[in-house]
């Protein structure tokens, strides 16, 4: 019974680090491109800033989203894991 | 309150069910999200009555300031006629921001207040008292707002090409052929994106907004873990940072909503 709960315990905890963490990697390459890009015209063109700025911040609520709604769903399965719900009751039941 | 960690947090993140299962209502959404739009409402109102050219106050000056950032950028990326498009931006910034906003109060405030009514005047468990005060950390309000975002694409696209114009719409786009054969075998094809395409709008809006919320909320909760002496020291960060979360994903949100209805009148 031990082993069957710590089974899912750290399955889930390997689970929602790579989700967070892949997610994390490619927000961060995401946003290390688009700033870059940004740099690089600003210094163009600095009259083109106000405008360009106004687009980086839309593109970074772009690019946030999937990551977050990694995080999210990882925030889900270390605080109120499914999987651990699921396999006790499947448990009570076959008791 | 709570006997430990994992109880607090699981506290903090239960709902205030009306009863149980999927049509169960979560009242505390529900009401908080309800008041804010009446606030946002009420004082837009009211400065827009008392709008005068001499002498106008600060508030004045602010409303006008968000009215003409809203204006800009519905003018950059809406290029239909629409009288609704720039008055559902401004709607959607401002009551998405204050339903933001509602996660930089303090975690046991406003909890503890609905335990302490709850206990003297209704004399219930304050074990059994929940109260999550962000709306937008509640998948249920984001989906709210997303779906009618999506009856609003799919209605503007009807008002502009007709009903049978935005059918052909989806069946011969994004793949054009004159070839009659081609142009069969393509219309399950062109079907199946432009559904896709459509289906993807409203989950990626909704799913964006509440994985931010409920991210930051739920540090709050862990950070509202910590001994009261080491709790400025990661509060603060986060909460600065979370100002600015709060206020990018009002914007992202309405700057997409704005984007998604201009493809949605455009012509190709």
């Amino acid at each position: 019974m031990e082993a069957f709960v710590s089974q899912i315990q750290s399955m889930t905890a390997i689970a929602a680090a790579l989700i967070i963490g892949l997610g994390a990697l490619g927000a961060a390459i995401g946003f290390g491109l688009l700033g870059g890009k940004f740099l690089e015209s600003s210094a163009r063109q600095p009259e083109m800033i106000p405008v360009l700025q106004v687009k980086l911040f839309i593109i970074a609520g772009l690019l946030d989203a999937i990551a977050m709604i990694g995080v999210g769903i990882g925030m889900l399965f270390i605080f109120n894991n499914p999987f651990l719900s699921a396999a006790l009751e499947a448990l009570k039941t076959a008791h | 309150m709570a006997s430990n960690a994992s109880e607090y947090i699981k506290h903090h993140l239960t709902h205030w069910n009306s009863s149980t299962g999927f049509w169960s209502l979560h009242v505390d959404s529900f009401t908080i999200s309800l008041i804010l739009a009446f606030v946002f409402a009420g004082v837009f109102a009211t400065v827009a009555r008392r709008a005068r050219v001499e002498n106008p106050g600060r508030l004045q000056l602010f409303v006008e300031m968000l009215i003409t950032m809203v204006d800009q950028q519905v003018k950059d990326c809406f290029h239909g006629k629409s009288k609704v498009v720039a008055p559902m931006a401004l709607t959607i910034f401002c009551w998405v921001f204050l339903m933001n906003a509602m996660d930089l109060l303090p975690v046991d405030l406003l909890p503890g207040i609905a335990q302490f009514i709850g206990y003297h005047f209704f004399g219930m468990n304050p074990e059994h008292v929940y109260l999550r005060v962000v709306p937008t950390a509640d998948v249920d309000t984001t989906f709210a707002m997303s779906l009618s975002v999506l009856l609003c694409i799919v209605g503007f696209s009807i008002t502009a090409k007709g009903m049978g114009g935005w059918g052909k719409e989806l069946l011969t786009a994004p793949f054009h052929t004159h070839h009659p054969i081609a142009r069969i075998l393509l219309a399950p094809v062109n079907l199946l994106f432009q559904l896709i395409e459509l289906a993807a709008k409203p989950i990626s809006l909704s799913l964006r907004l509440f994985g931010n919320m409920y991210a930051g909320e739920l540090i709050f909760i862990l950070i509202a873990l910590l001994p009261w002496w080491a709790q400025w020291a990661l509060g603060a960060p986060w909460a600065i940072f979370h100002i600015l979360i709060i206020t990018l994903q009002a914007f992202v949100f309405m700057i997409l909503t704005t984007v998604y209805l201009a493809l949605a009148v455009e012509s190709h």
